[in-house]
């Protein structure tokens, strides 16, 4: 697979609504422990009203797209998560710029927009028990790869690996940003539900990029 | 779970149908769950925009009015409204003056805000925030999302309302309200959770012989649990810190406020208990408010909110406000 086209895009945001729809109490439940337990229901509304837009129509240019999928989140999810996830989509697809696919490079540069844009919008660090400790960790291991000449799907994968051990990672941690901080010690010994999301996504993206490069996906 | 109400899921769109046939001087714009006056202030004068999760009822939209506030976004129970939805309020009240966005801080409320800021900064509207951060519960502040914003904010949506309404400028609003952010202090507690009806239960468990010290205004967890003590302990436990934080001797306005859940017999009687510990750390209450201002839910439990005055602060007060929840000189 040399490069992600607007198809590839939308069968991955497919897929991250897909899983998210599965895992929705699972996230609930886990942002019940230290949050609000609105996270799992909120994420299912939000990509919910994602994939109809994209279903009414897939834009013809990759910023298009992620710019879509970004204000739809802006708009549905509502809480922190809302603006967090549309910055991260907002930011990749202004990076990406109106172009019609994204190799491993442009990938990794939009990846790192919207992580920077996140970085910003929730002025969190790594260790602050956030979505950021499974993003970061998640697109460094894409830019390693990238760099060392690894294709679309060696990449993503790498990716969503280190996602899940970023997300892993959180459980001891004392939250020091959202809601959860004011639980103080109390929030350790839970994983963070933004990290855990997050980690969906870069599963379902190194889904999506398994199954365009494989033959019987190529055929159908 | 015992409610007035139909289907959950309804609670905000009926309640703000409700709002609407209370209120014809409000207009209640369904779609975006946008409260503003039915006629809007003068053209020149800055507006003031404030909003978050519903369930703080008579906060916001009870503070629609001449003198406090232009417009309201009601987000569903605790849920920040979205930014889209801000920025509609921003544009439907903005008279050519620049609008003030008052914002609890909330990680929800202020990234919400944020982004609506600046889409209206992209339409040319020129937004200043102001971020109410009040509660002395929070004790790591450097280790948690910050001091929360609790009772402060409707002290200073009445401020606030009232140096906008009488015609001051951008600057010097947002420059009021960051002077009244730094004057001001609360502390709150709770006698029993509060039911949000989407969930059915109570958010927490209080048993009947406990009380929560240092709640905040979603059932978040306060700085400690302990045995249920009579009301002059209790007083003493609002007070206290709010003294340590803050060097109020001199005037001050006071608002003993109810968590929804707690009768006005019980608020006054608190009320009695603070106000001779205040006095006697030499503070001056020159005007106050007892009663639900900033609530809950159902929660029962009382915060005490303590701002720090002047004769500027007290004129701003005394002006003429026409809302459901705070209305005089009209």
């Amino acid at each position: 697979m040399a490069a992600l086209g607007t198809a590839e895009l939308s069968a991955w945001i497919h897929g991250f609504r897909d899983v998210v729809a599965e895992k929705r109490e699972w996230l609930t439940e886990l942002d019940s422990a230290i949050g609000d337990a609105d996270h799992g229901a909120n994420m299912a509304r939000g990509m919910d009203a994602v994939v109809a837009k994209l279903d009414a129509g897939v834009p013809d240019t990759v910023d298009e797209l992620l710019k879509t999928v970004g204000m739809t989140l802006v708009s549905s999810v509502g809480g922190a998560s809302g603006p967090l996830y549309g910055t991260l989509f907002l930011r990749m697809g202004m990076a990406a710029g109106p172009v019609t696919s994204l190799d491993v490079a442009a990938l990794a540069a939009s990846l790192r927009a919207g992580l920077v844009g996140i970085v910003a919008r929730g002025k969190a660090e790594a260790g602050d028990k956030t979505m950021i400790d499974a993003m970061a960790p998640a697109v460094d291991a894409f830019d390693a790869e990238a760099a060392g000449g690894a294709d679309l799907g060696a990449a993503t994968a790498a990716a969503a690996r280190a996602a899940a051990s970023g997300r892993d990672a959180t459980e001891p941690l004392v939250a020091r940003k959202g809601r959860a901080s004011y639980l103080g010690e109390r929030s350790a010994g839970h994983l963070d539900p933004g990290a855990a999301s997050t980690t969906l996504l870069f599963e379902a993206l190194a889904r999506a990029t398994a199954e365009t490069a494989s033959p019987a996906a190529g055929s159908s | 779970m015992k409610k007035l109400i139909n289907n959950p899921a309804d609670v905000l769109a009926e309640s703000l149908r409700g709002v609407a046939l209370a209120h014809p001087e409000l207009s209640v714009d369904h779609e975006t769950q946008v409260i503003t006056r039915a006629t809007p202030k003068a053209q020149g004068k800055v507006a003031v925009v404030s909003g978050g999760g519903s369930g703080h009822e008579p906060l916001h939209g009870g503070y629609v009015g001449v003198g406090m506030l232009d417009a309201a976004v009601a987000g569903e129970v605790f849920t920040s409204p979205t930014p889209d939805r801000v920025q509609a309020a921003t544009k439907a009240v903005d008279r050519g003056a620049g609008v003030v966005h008052i914002v609890k801080n909330y990680t929800g409320d202020v990234l919400n805000f944020e982004m609506a800021a600046e889409l209206a900064a992209m339409e040319g509207i020129e937004v200043g925030t102001v971020i109410v951060d009040d509660d002395v519960a929070v004790q790591d502040s450097l280790y948690t999302a910050g001091r929360r914003g609790v009772g402060l904010t409707v002290l200073l949506e009445k401020l606030v309302g009232a140096a906008a309404e009488e015609g001051q400028d951008l600057a010097s609003v947002v420059a009021l309200a960051q002077r009244i952010v730094g004057q001001g202090r609360s502390m709150g507690m709770a006698l029993t959770s509060c039911t949000v009806p989407a969930a059915g239960k109570p958010t927490f468990d209080l048993p009947d012989d406990q009380m929560e010290i240092g709640i905040g205004i979603h059932g978040e967890p306060g700085r400690h649990r302990e045995p249920l003590a009579p009301a002059a302990e209790i007083a003493r436990q609002l007070v206290e810190p709010i003294l340590a934080d803050l060097d109020a001797a001199g005037p001050a306005i006071v608002m003993l406020n109810g968590m929804g859940g707690s009768p006005l017999i019980e608020l006054y009687l608190m009320y009695g208990e603070v106000v001779p510990l205040l006095e006697k750390a030499g503070v001056q209450i020159a005007r106050n408010l007892v009663g639900d201002y900033i609530t809950s839910l159902d929660m029962a439990g009382c915060s005490l909110t303590v701002l720090k005055a002047d004769d500027e602060l007290l004129r701003l007060w005394d002006a003429p406000v026409n809302t459901p929840g705070l209305r005089w000189g009209v």
